[in-house]
């Protein structure tokens, strides 16, 4: 009894680190769509290039493993400008589905740019608290490894900052404006184009710290973003889309759901169960947890 | 007899085009496994021939209909899979597992086109992502049935008149296959379904309120496009006599992705071009082929930005020098609008007509009578409920309270396309026109309405054509016309349906005094042809040109109605539209 109970708690504890990263990833494609309302389908490769920015820099470069996470993020926020630049800038005006073809071929292109780079071979990464031994500690018959509880706690925290930001600062005010309506926020002097910009290095760099964080606990592969990239994706629709609340939630969710249908179902099918959850929502609430219906105006 | 010349060198040039490329296509189709013997470019033709085909089928869903699938590797799977299962566990005929696939194919698409019937394209993005992820993971490991990761061998190829054994005879079979597809794919781009399927990536409710059953045509588009990749899969499968999971995964979706758009996804040569490019390109950069799918990624951004369509849309600039304009369609008869009943009698019916959004009451029971013949001006201040009104008339809103009589039927809450259907056409505040398609295009899509033949529909079409002086204009795109002619072709795309009521709103919104005067004269010759309109306009001048009856609301209800010129004069009317004279004139 006490025995499953505490199968129970271990998995529930991986599935919201997991859910953790997801809901990070999340986050990212919700800030972009609210600004520039297209999804981001290279979201998920932020991450994976996040992850191999960090293992150039502390194994290549052998920087020391905290410089190497925040120059890997400096560089992130200037990839996130430049991805702004070369595939959102120029399809501004257009609708939206070229917007997402582009970063699909965005998405392909990183992954396999990095799959020539790095080869197919997975990288390891050290955990971000290197204790001796486990790498944890057992408490209640659930082991709490560290780099889990890392994931989670940089999570609730970073979800904490963004409200504060998006709240109480001008920058996130102007962001906000922005995203609600990019016309008006242009009449009152917000500098729209700027704002778009901002939104996606903080993207790129809040993706590539998704990374970072997981990458001690799956191995570093050109295919890890895609992954992670389409789990956040299933969690931003099941969440309620554009709603940042829903992107966390639904990447909780997301991760939970994950690691008790790999225990309890099947481990091999683990990756379709985040995509059937996804299209039970599309059929049954496709507005998402916290969304709300929208009409066309005519 | 001058003027009867030219026309004709036009048309013998016209035919002669849409002649000569099929006939080359054929020609190159039986020269190219002559020329192309060893094993290996054998082999290169059928894989280009089976990609080309599963890329048509991209033509169709994204090219035509405008909805974005990334699943289409997974439809090529599942038609290699089932002639692959079929012929060597089940030892069908080659043939009955072919439709076995199609069927299978067909009906997976069409439960995907199903599950994003009312959401838009980011969702449909991503649902056939997971489809393709989903198919992929059941390919790798349900080895039971599908050999898992080290797949099928051994496959058979069919017999076709004679048994296609040989390689270069099963490369005559691939292509034939891949003829008989572009035909029918470049065939159907000029059917009613095909026009309704450009009709819905142009502009969706446009399409609704012209009569076409948008659902129904995005369904379709991925049932095709979904069989028409098994197609490809199954010449794949016994050209190749072996397959597993690794040629049907994510990689491979995208890679038709980048084929139809390389090549221009609206066009049936062009990603032909595109997919024979890629597939071919891959082969001659051998040093480049790690990089290739980075080179595939660049490329579908490269194009996305800086040639929407793709090599084709620079083939045919070249080609323009060369190509000569089409003679414009000739009106065979002329528009027969309206008149279908006696004039006076009830026509439209609305009754306690309510509409809530939130909290608001937007419209607010409204009851009104348009009588066959009239021209029924609907006005009032801004924000007084008018085009949601004519929103919930046309079934784009659904109204929350009260009855729609259209001809004697209750049309409240039903489809627009319904609606449209039963007779009752629309125009749009804002333009919502197919800016991509030509004005004669634009035309024939509202022709179409309720099912009419293909004759039928052009000869309504060239009628509503020349009834709006717009025959000179027919091939131009809509987006290069001035504002002007645009509305005229809303104008014209709406009863070119021929429809017994039509709805306009603010047709007059823009245009200058001469285009207004034009506007009137139009709107009397077709209520003389017995049309009834109803007219939303703020141009009180125009109105009262215009419109026999006037119904006036206010905040969501009626306030007055008669005639037009009682109603202009309307002490509530005035008050609603200036103010209180009292408080106006300072007394």
């Amino acid at each position: 009894m006490s025995e499953s109970l505490s199968l129970v708690g271990q998995l529930l504890f991986a599935g919201l680190a997991i859910g953790g990263v997801y809901a990070l990833v999340a986050l990212g494609i919700v800030l972009i769509y609210r600004a520039t309302n297209v999804v981001n389908f290279a979201q998920g490769e932020f991450s994976m290039l996040g992850a191999y920015t960090l293992v150039t820099l502390w194994q290549g470069a052998r920087l020391d493993y905290f410089a190497a996470m925040a120059l890997g993020l400096a560089i992130m926020a200037a990839l996130g400008l430049l991805f702004e630049l070369a595939v959102y800038f120029p399809l501004r005006n257009r609708s939206f589905l070229p917007v997402i073809i582009a970063t699909i071929g965005a998405s392909i292109m990183f992954q396999n740019g990095a799959l020539a780079v790095f080869g197919p071979s997975p990288e390891k990464v050290r955990p971000v608290i290197e204790a001796g031994g486990s790498g944890g500690a057992t408490v209640g018959g659930v082991f709490f490894d560290y780099q889990y509880l890392v994931t989670l706690v940089v999570t609730l925290v970073l979800v904490g900052l963004l409200y504060l930001f998006f709240e109480h600062t001008l920058l996130g005010k102007k962001m906000q404006a922005t995203s609600q309506d990019k016309d008006m926020a242009r009449l009152l002097g917000i500098p729209v184009a700027l704002m778009i910009a901002l939104t996606f290095i903080y993207s790129s760099v809040l993706g590539g710290l998704s990374g970072m964080l997981v990458a001690p606990i799956f191995f570093v592969t050109h295919k890890m973003g895609a992954t992670l990239g389409l789990k956040a994706f299933a969690a931003t629709i099941c969440g309620g889309f554009g709603d940042a609340r829903g992107a966390i939630l639904g990447g909780l969710a997301m991760g939970v759901i994950e690691s008790f249908g790999a225990a309890y179902i099947s481990a091999i099918y683990k990756d379709a169960f985040a995509f059937l959850v996804l299209i039970l929502f599309l059929l049954v609430r496709p507005q998402g947890i916290f969304g709300e219906k929208v009409a066309e105006k005519a | 007899m001058s003027e009867a010349a030219p026309v004709k060198t036009t048309r013998r040039g016209r035919l002669r085009a849409v002649h000569v490329a099929p006939a080359l296509a054929v020609v190159a189709a039986a020269a190219l496994p002559l020329l192309f013997t060893s094993r290996y470019s054998t082999n290169l033709l059928i894989l280009g021939a089976a990609w080309s085909i599963a890329t048509l089928g991209l033509v169709v869903v994204l090219g035509y209909a405008g909805q974005i699938s990334l699943a289409q590797a997974a439809f090529f799977g599942i038609g290699a899979y089932a002639v692959a299962l079929g012929t060597t566990r089940g030892e069908m005929n080659w043939w009955l597992a072919l439709a076995a696939g199609l069927a299978a194919a067909a009906a997976a698409g069409a439960a995907l086109g199903m599950t994003t019937l009312k959401l838009g394209g980011h969702y449909l993005a991503m649902v056939t992502i997971c489809f393709q992820i989903i198919y992929t993971l059941v390919a790798t490991n349900w080895v039971a049935v599908t050999g898992g990761p080290d797949g099928i061998s051994n496959i058979r190829r069919p017999s076709f008149v004679v048994p296609l054994v040989s390689a270069q005879r099963y490369a005559w079979f691939a292509l034939a296959a891949l003829l008989a597809v572009a035909g029918a794919v470049w065939w159907l781009r000029d059917t009613a379904l095909g026009r309704a399927m450009l009709a819905v990536r142009e502009n969706e409710l446009a399409a609704q309120a012209l009569g076409v059953n948008t659902q129904r045509v995005k369904v379709v588009a991925f049932t095709l496009s979904a069989a028409i990749g098994a197609l490809g899969g199954a010449v794949y499968a016994s050209g190749y006599l072996y397959i597993s999971p690794d040629s049907f995964n994510f990689d491979h979706a995208v890679s038709f992705l980048a084929m139809a758009l390389v090549g221009g996804s609206e066009s049936v040569l062009g990603s032909i071009l595109g997919a024979g490019l890629l597939t071919f390109l891959p082969e001659w950069l051998r040093e480049l082929k790690k990089m290739y799918l980075v080179i595939y990624g660049c490329a579908i951004i490269l194009v996305i930005v800086f040639m929407p369509e793709g090599l084709w849309g620079y083939l045919r600039l070249l080609g323009r020098p060369f190509a000569r304009q089409a003679p414009p369609p000739a009106a065979r008869r002329a528009l027969r609008v309206g008149g279908r009943g006696t004039a006076g009698e009830e026509i439209l019916g609305v009754e306690g007509l309510v509409k809530h959004f939130g909290g608001i009451a937007a419209v607010d029971g409204v009851d009104f009578v348009v009588r066959r013949g009239e021209v029924h001006a609907l006005i009032g201040p801004n924000g007084s409920g008018k085009t949601t009104c004519i929103n919930l008339l046309s079934g784009l809103y659904v109204p929350t309270a009260g009855r729609i009589r259209f001809l004697g039927r209750d049309v409240a809450g039903q489809r627009p396309s319904r609606i449209a259907g039963a007779g009752m056409a629309r125009s749009f505040q804002n333009l919502r026109l197919f800016r991509e398609l030509t004005v004669w295009k634009n035309v024939l899509v509202g022709a179409q309405r309720g099912g009419a033949g293909e004759a039928e529909t052009r000869d309504r079409a060239a009628a509503a054509m020349a009834f709006a002086g717009l025959a000179d204009r027919a091939h131009e795109r809509c987006r290069n016309l001035p504002y002007g002619h645009q509305k005229l072709v809303e104008l014209a795309r709406a009863i070119a349906g021929e429809p017994e009521l039509l709805l306009l709103d603010e047709p007059g919104a823009g245009l200058n005094q001469t285009e207004k005067q034009d506007l009137v004269e139009l709107l009397r010759r077709l209520n003389g042809m017995g049309l009834t309109i109803v007219l939303v306009e703020h141009d009180m001048s125009l109105i009262s040109r215009a419109a026999t009856v006037a119904t006036v609301l206010n905040f969501g209800r009626k306030i007055a109605e008669g005639t037009a010129e009682e109603v202009l004069r309307h002490p509530a009317v005035v008050e609603a539209y200036l103010g209180n004279r009292e408080v106006a004139l300072g007394v």
